[in-house]
């Protein structure tokens, strides 16, 4: 029983190593002229976003979640920072100069996001 | 449509009447279910499901000027939402608690049934269901947030709290419904743990929320600066009306006591401006026509007409919210770091906690499986990433929103961390260390002369020429108010003067030379100018008849300041070098005066950014303070560049930091509220460092087997909740910095 239950938790190790560094989550492709994320329940949705270089984004983001660390959506590498109110769409656009990833996170660094740039 | 409240900025309103007209308009707009006006503050406040549009066209039907207060608006809509969340917290906190507790007395004073009898299992399932029915009331965010954060292959503060309190339910639960898959031993259940775990984060949550509003403090006052309404000039009527409505170029008028409206110049009238809440300058500053005055700033005594220059968002004070906000949220090299390890934190806490699981599981005493499950629970509990995000950007929030009060803008938090590191200044002397414009400094007169009577004749000549030395001059006798003659015959001798007539009588004004060349004896004035070159400034002597009537004194003067703030950068332990354009003994001669340990003259502008190059590569951190415009490419290259501003221009791109004030006092300003911060954080980092690696092998029991230590998960819940209050609260005490005081 003791064996099984080490096997399970090695395995159980080896998925979290998995599932939270090595996995990445299937990236939304930009369908239209704007992309929708919506930050509710710990979350952006979507949080792999593919945008393409040199072009202007336009984000709207709609924050559903009054935790406090949900108002700032900081994006390091593009030196933004805009904050978000509680159920009113934000709408910004965005210019990625070079490819890339450009993480987007709350100011605490939970709720992470990123730009995939090409 | 939902019902939306919309607060509205009314301008023409004048008597009761007016608000009566104002609110039936209002109340006569399809959807709107309430209306009131206040003709105080010349606004109103709408109900109703209505577009604004509508509302605003209603009123002006009604021959009123209507505009949205969006800031306004989203100030209250945002602080009723937050204290909407704050009570909701504390109440899901109270309802936890109202349940786990007694659960818990009961079980701690042995009045709780075993899990044994098919009557003792029953009533323990309706607690399992009492539990979990009060969880997914008080706590089902966590839960939720878990999932979303998994499917995200992301984990959270909510993964680690609903794994805890979801795995002591699921445990008891079955220890209710199937004991004899748990060892006799083992036959436990942690209902109240989860209950009361539930209850002490959001307890928690709303006691960092409170603390949170508290650190935002100085961008709440930035915005409270804003006026609603300004008063324009329009067809020679002054009206009020929305701030919003104030169109560029148009006359405005602001009366004793009242805040300017918008950026402008001053166009008729005289007044003192109260610039402090902007520039920290505590004496409020005279302003005549032409001068500029900034929007937000208050007036004091007087009355005058300016005309608006900047509007909206392009307004100083407008920039500068804009800036402090976006200082306020980014992030020195050592949170960006944290910010690494957070990205880590939470699934290593889950291995942590698997490991403690196997832990226990494998050399645990007896019941192995109650120990492993209490002390992974724990684990899962204690650990608080939540402390570790919180640390850097609190304090930055305070630390650049306390600099903003003093009028320093700093730009970005990395430049917070560099001015903290600073070994050397550089001060760029014109208009930094100089006011940076000549003025009058000394008039000597000679015997039977009188100093109004030499400076009466020198600028009345002067009045005609544009040449700075003669603004000088003018500008000085008009501030003590002599009135000056009618001059005639204005003639200009290159390199040397001037020459006029006043009164029929001939006057020659200029330098030695000139005097030399008209026969002039300087007797015992040789002396003086002697005296006055030393001190790099100009002599310009007053001749009639070939008499001298006296020497005036003209100099770029050293700001008032400048010495006792060049003494408050060396008490910081920092190197002050001043660096010029002028000659070595202009140069060596302000030096003096002001007491820097090093000066460099002679440097051409172009070559500044080499110069502080060269320190630096001596090893050097440099801060270099310009007037961000001719020293751009000095400002650069420095660790940290400091603008020194005129009060009127923050979008200096080329600095990291900007002083809102002449003085060179906001650099050590700066300087000191970057050190405090920077310890700030650094003590915040520390604490929920060593919160989170003591805690955590705490509560796996590593200190079980020596000292039989073994944390109750309650008591973790509790430790984890304080712990980033710790921070909050910590960061907050940077409210109570004071630069001057603490730095002088």
């Amino acid at each position: 029983m003791l064996v099984i239950i080490n096997i399970l938790g090695l395995l159980l190790i080896a998925l979290i190593v998995w599932w939270f560094w090595m996995a990445t989550p299937r990236a939304v492709r930009i369908a239209g002229d704007i992309v929708d994320i919506r930050v509710a329940g710990g979350v952006y949705t979507p949080a792999q976003i593919q945008v393409p270089v040199g072009k202007p984004v336009r984000l709207r983001f709609l924050r559903q979640d009054a935790t406090p660390c949900a108002r700032q959506v900081v994006i390091p590498r593009l030196e933004r920072v805009f904050e978000l109110e509680l159920n009113k769409p934000r709408e910004v656009t965005l210019t990625f100069p070079e490819s890339g990833e450009y993480e987007f996170a709350c100011e605490m660094h939970m709720y992470v996001g990123r730009f995939l740039a090409a | 449509m939902s019902e939306q409240k919309y607060h509205l900025s009314i301008g023409g309103m004048n008597c009761a009447g007016c608000v009566s007209r104002v609110e039936t308009a209002l109340r006569a707009v399809p959807g709107v279910t309430e209306a009131s006006v206040n003709l105080v503050e010349r606004s109103a406040w709408v109900r109703g499901t209505v577009a604004p549009e509508d509302v605003i066209a209603a009123v002006r039907q009604a021959g009123y000027e209507a505009a949205l207060l969006q800031e306004e608006q989203d100030t209250e809509e945002k602080a009723a939402a937050e204290m909407a969340h704050y009570r909701r917290l504390l109440r899901h906190a109270g309802i936890a608690a109202v349940v786990g507790v007694p659960l818990m007395a009961a079980d701690v004073f042995g009045v709780m049934p075993h899990v044994e009898t098919p009557m003792e299992r029953l009533f323990w399932l309706l607690i399992a269901i009492v539990s979990v029915v009060v969880m997914a009331a008080t706590g089902g965010r966590f839960f939720v947030g878990a999932v979303k954060s998994f499917r995200a292959h992301n984990a959270t503060m909510d993964t680690l709290i609903a794994l805890g309190t979801g795995a002591a339910w699921v445990f008891s639960t079955l220890v209710v419904l199937r004991p004899e898959w748990v060892p006799e031993a083992a036959r436990h259940v942690y209902f109240e743990a989860a209950l009361i775990i539930i209850a002490l984060v959001n307890f928690g949550s709303a006691l960092e929320m409170r603390a949170r509003g508290k650190t935002s403090e100085a961008i709440k006052r930035l915005i409270g600066l804003r006026p609603r309404t300004a008063r324009v000039v329009r067809e020679g009527r002054e009206l009020d009306v929305p701030i919003a409505e104030v169109g560029l170029d148009e006359t405005l008028r602001v009366r004793p006591g009242e805040r300017i409206a918008v950026d402008g110049v001053v166009i008729d009238g005289r007044s003192a401006v109260d610039e402090s809440m902007l520039t920290g300058e505590p004496l409020p500053v005279e302003k005549y026509a032409g001068d500029e005055v900034v929007g937000g700033t208050l007036n004091t005594t007087g009355t005058f007409l300016y005309q608006a220059r900047r509007i909206g968002k392009d307004t100083v004070l407008s920039q500068i919210i804009e800036m402090v906000r976006q200082a306020q949220a980014s992030k020195p090299a050592i949170g960006r770091l944290v910010d690494r390890i957070a990205g880590v934190f939470v699934p290593a806490v889950l291995i942590i906690a698997v490991l403690t699981f196997l832990g226990w599981m494998n050399v645990g005493p007896a019941p192995a499986i109650s120990y492993a499950l209490v002390a992974t629970m724990t684990v899962l509990i204690i650990a608080c990433p939540c402390a570790l995000g919180l640390a850097t950007p609190m304090s930055i929030m305070v630390g650049v929103g306390k600099a903003a009060e003093a009028g320093v803008l700093i730009r970005k938090g990395e430049a917070l961390q560099r001015a903290s590191q600073l070994t050397t200044i550089v001060l760029d002397k014109t208009g930094t260390v100089t006011a940076g414009h000549p003025a009058l400094t000394g008039l000597y007169p000679a015997e039977g002369v009188s100093e109004e009577e030499l400076l009466t004749c020198a600028a009345s000549i002067e009045r005609g020429s544009e040449h700075p030395l003669a603004q000088a001059i003018v500008q000085a006798a008009q501030a003590r108010g002599l009135a000056l003659r009618a001059s005639s015959g204005f003639e200009s001798i290159a390199g040397h003067g001037v020459r006029a007539q006043i009164e029929d009588q001939d006057i020659v004004l200029g330098n030695q030379r000139l005097m030399a060349q008209q026969g002039v004896a300087l007797d015992a004035f040789a002396a003086q100018a002697a005296r006055l070159a030393e001190e790099a400034k100009t002599a310009i002597f007053v001749a009639h008849a070939g008499r001298l009537l006296g020497v005036l004194a003209v100099a770029d003067p050293v700001k008032p300041d400048s010495r006792a703030a060049v003494a408050r950068l060396q008490s910081l332990g920092l190197k002050v070098v001043m660096l010029t354009g002028d000659q070595q003994a202009t140069a060596q001669a302000v030096a003096r005066e002001v007491g820097v340990d090093e000066f460099i003259a002679e440097v051409l502008p172009q070559d500044k950014a080499a110069k502080v190059a060269e320190l630096q590569q001596g090893g050097a951190v440099v801060a270099m303070v310009g007037d961000g415009i001719n020293d751009a490419p000095a400002l650069a290259q420095a660790d940290v560049g400091f603008a020194i501003g005129s009060g009127t221009d923050v979008a200096m791109e080329s600095a990291d930091i900007v002083l809102m004030r002449g003085s060179l006092h906001g650099v050590a300003d700066a300087i000191a509220v970057s050190n405090v911060t920077l310890r700030n954080i650094k003590q915040n980092l520390f604490g929920a460092f060593i919160y989170n690696s003591l805690g955590i092998p705490l509560a796996a029991g590593v200190f079980y087997p020596i000292f039989g230590w073994l944390l109750n998960p309650v008591i973790a819940g509790a430790a984890m909740a304080l712990s980033s209050v710790t921070v909050v609260s910590n960061a907050n005490r940077l409210r109570l910095f004071t630069p001057r005081r603490e730095a002088a």
